[in-house]
């Protein structure tokens, strides 16, 4: 019956958010205003196509019913993540862990690397994982996808449940789900995340229950329920054919660049005065030929180690029969090519050879005996692959912060399915302090834009549209802080200049807002069974400055390679009093807002405003400022007091409507 | 014990018998990352008594074609069974390593 329902509002919400977005682009723009006008009516469309993908996810929610009974040989290993968190709370994880009831082996994953942590571990019977000797200090590290994938190659259980150090699961955590892998397919099931160190009125927004509940069993109804890093059971066996397959891939496309510089350096080599000689033509000839045969061979998808093994021996030949000539060795050309950084660590943790390559070969002019040299020395990089990495299959994603939402789209891009299980199964720590929460979700929102960079969901041919979808959905509201900017601007815009950005605040313009409103205001009533969404609708607007810090370091990251500037959430509270200055632009606008509305009233009092554009943009601005009030209210909470513990409506009462 | 090895005049042969998957995986490296130590860094691991392969079992195969190449080598894999056939093609590791029809041809082309 729900469903009937939020169906019924999903389509109303549509066809009324059509009507009036397409009104509001052909009939209402007031083209006088352009500049605030057009980028307006992008925010709202912006926000229509995020309402409908929402409408989209709710429209599939699925409802399951509790698995069949595993069978009783499945092996586990339980992994707790740490880094740098207090050994008593890892270790209350790590006890609580090996209290799991199913068999299964426990182990606590130090990248911190602490004798007092390995010590503890050992002393109550839990295993112990560090980076093993393969992880020089020149070895990228990866951050938790290293941590994981180190311990993914030392343990072999055929099912991982992984933590995070402060979620500290149930006994039954593995009883309730380990039947869904019964259907061989399935490669994850993911539980909620649900934190209990957070007061009723959630200042900080830590309680995700939207998506713990109606968005993820909306994408589990797509087969596209999204691994959240903590609180999960995958299996290995998919996660060990992301890491072959990535692997396959990222070397081929490593022969395919090597041999692409090749040939522009043997092309340049050509040109200078010695190619003339008989001798050095025909070793030049006879390389390209066997560099372009290679590059047909690699097309055709034949054996990559052949493939380069059978260019190193010509090169090898042709620079021998040159060396034996004694043509020119020109010192500089060896000296320089040994300078040069021919290899780099690529996505996937594959040796790769440096994008740039082919620019460094063709940009110089080489002799022909250096071109030689040069082609043969990229082969060899390639040809040692995975120098640069500590280990040469990375199972979990590396190409984005949020390894985990990478690795379930690789997962699905497999054809895997995923499986969320609505049901509290582990009880986490969330951040006590404004400081850490905005690091937190500065995080998640990099980590997801990164992925939208690097592998866009909608062009990923091998999941199906509802899958794409569903991952284009989730990073398409990380792009919700530039609308916000927006919908600041236009109401103090209108309330301190006048100027409208539409072109007539008349009945046309009701009749078509209020409808839209309510039917979407609606939606979340029904899709959500009335949980709470406000906290959520809140910070989605007042953490614009995070949302758009998150976009532009990522495609700074993602396109010219700088550094995200990237921390760990710290899980204990940041000292410290109240720092305002965190909220520096959203107290900035909030002052101007207030600016605003008392313009606004005198331009009304001395007849330079109308009353109805006043009343809308005063009703606009109240909203604003209400929206970034949650702020005022983070800002000053002091960390969690165990007597305000409430039974807060979470994702789900445990046990209860989990059927 | 599933492997045991044997060195050879120019290449040490590593035999694999019956299901080379995740339990078995890390006791693969071992035994590799002992044969290199000792100084053979040519190694041919023999399928043709393995029955069974999975993602686990491959990617011991390529960490220890890793550790075979640090040390100056390779490794090589010889003898694969229809199933170890399927699983290679499947993940396109193939592409990787080369099947040998037997031990003895593995090194034969140097």
């Amino acid at each position: 019956m729900t469903r009937f329902w939020t169906r019924l509002f999903v389509v109303l919400t549509v066809i009324l958010g059509l009507n009036y977005v397409a009104w509001r682009w052909f009939a209402s723009l007031n083209w006088d205003a352009w500049w605030i006008a057009v980028p307006l009516v992008i925010a709202e469309t912006y926000s229509l196509i995020d309402v409908m993908l929402f409408g989209l996810t709710v429209w599939n929610l699925k409802i399951r019913k509790p698995p069949p009974a595993p069978p009783e040989t499945a092996t586990v290993d339980v992994f707790i993540t740490t880094y740098n968190e207090p050994l008593d709370l890892v270790m209350t994880t790590a006890l609580a862990a090996k209290n799991i009831r199913w068999p299964h082996s426990t182990w606590i994953l130090d990248d911190g690397n602490r004798p007092e942590m390995r010590e503890l571990a050992e002393s109550n019977g839990i295993g112990y994982v560090t980076r093993g000797a393969d992880w020089t200090p020149d070895m990228p590290r990866h951050a938790k996808a290293g941590n994981l994938n180190n311990a993914l190659m030392v343990t072999s259980g055929e099912y991982l449940l992984i933590l995070d150090a402060d979620q500290i699961p149930e006994p039954d955590i593995l009883d309730k789900t380990l039947g869904y892998f019964n259907d061989d397919r399935v490669a994850l099931v993911q539980t909620p995340q649900y934190f209990i160190n957070v007061p009723a009125d959630d200042p900080l927004g830590s309680q995700a229950p939207l998506f713990y509940g109606p968005i993820q069993q909306g994408k589990d109804g797509w087969n596209a329920a999204f691994f959240c890093g903590s609180n999960a059971i995958l299996r290995r066996e998919g996660l060990m054919q992301l890491g072959l397959v990535g692997y396959v891939q990222a070397t081929e496309k490593s022969v395919r660049r090597a041999l692409a510089a090749s040939r522009s350096a043997i092309k340049k080599a050509r040109r200078s005065t010695e190619a003339e000689n008989p001798l050095v033509a025909e070793m030049l000839t006879q390389v390209e030929a066997a560099t372009e045969s290679a590059q047909q061979e690699l097309k055709a998808g034949a054996s990559l180690s052949e493939i380069t093994y059978r260019v190193r021996r010509k090169v090898d030949e042709a620079v021998r029969t040159l060396v034996a000539a004694d043509f020119s060795a020109l010192q500089s050309d060896l000296d320089e090519i040994a300078a040069m950084e021919l290899a780099q660590v690529g996505e996937g943790g594959v040796t790769t050879v440096a994008s740039d390559a082919v620019d460094l070969m063709s940009g110089r002019d080489w002799s022909p005996l250096g071109a030689l040299e040069s082609v043969h020395a990229i082969l060899a990089a390639i040809s040692v692959e995975r120098m640069d990495e500590a280990q040469p299959i990375m199972p979990l994603a590396t190409i984005s912060v949020t390894e985990d939402m990478a690795t379930s789209m690789r997962l699905h891009g497999l054809g895997w399915k995923s499986v969320y299980h609505h049901e509290i199964l582990a009880n986490g720590l969330a951040p006590e302090d404004l400081k850490t929460m905005l690091t937190q979700r500065l995080r998640w929102a990099q980590g997801t834009m990164q992925v939208l960079l690097r592998e866009n969901p909608l062009v990923q041919r091998r999941m199906s549209w509802g899958q794409r979808l569903m991952y284009f959905s989730t990073m398409w509201s990380y792009l919700s802080g530039f609308a916000a900017v927006v919908y600041f601007t236009a109401p103090i815009i209108y309330l301190t200049l006048g100027i409208l950005p539409v072109s007539s605040l008349s009945y046309d313009f009701f009749i078509r807002f209020i409808p839209f409103m309510v039917v979407n205001q609606l939606l979340f009533v029904v899709a959500g069974h009335g949980i709470p969404t406000w906290r959520g609708q809140q910070y989605s607007l007042a953490l614009f400055p995070t949302w758009i810090k998150a976009c532009t370091t990522a495609a700074r990251n993602v396109w010219f390679g700088r550094p995200l500037g990237f921390a760990v959430t710290p899980k204990a509270r940041q000292s410290g009093g109240p720092s305002w200055s965190l909220i520096r632009p959203q107290i900035i606008v909030g002052v101007l807002l207030a600016v605003a509305m008392v313009t606004g009233i005198a331009r009304l009092l001395t007849g330079l405003s109308e009353p109805l554009g006043t009343l809308v943009n005063v009703a606009w601005v109240t909203y604003d400022i209400v929206v970034l009030s949650v702020l005022v209210k983070a800002v000053l909470y002091k960390g969690f007091v165990p007597e305000d513990l409430v039974n807060v409506e979470g994702p789900d009462e445990r046990n209860a409507d989990a059927v | 014990m599933p492997f045991s090895y044997e060195v050879k005049d120019s290449y040490a042969e590593v035999k694999s018998v019956g299901r080379l998957n995740m339990v078995a995986a890390p006791k693969l490296r071992e035994v590799v990352a002992e044969v290199v130590a000792a100084g053979s860094s040519r190694v041919v691991v023999n399928l043709a008594e393995t029955d069974f392969l999975d993602s686990s079992g491959l990617g011991a195969l390529i960490g220890c074609l890793k550790a075979a190449r640090q040390a100056g080598g390779d490794l090589r894999i010889a003898g694969v069974q229809p199933q170890v056939k399927m699983v290679l093609e499947l993940t396109n590791m193939d592409r990787v390593l080369t099947a040998y029809p037997s031990a003895e041809e593995a090194f034969g082309d140097d």
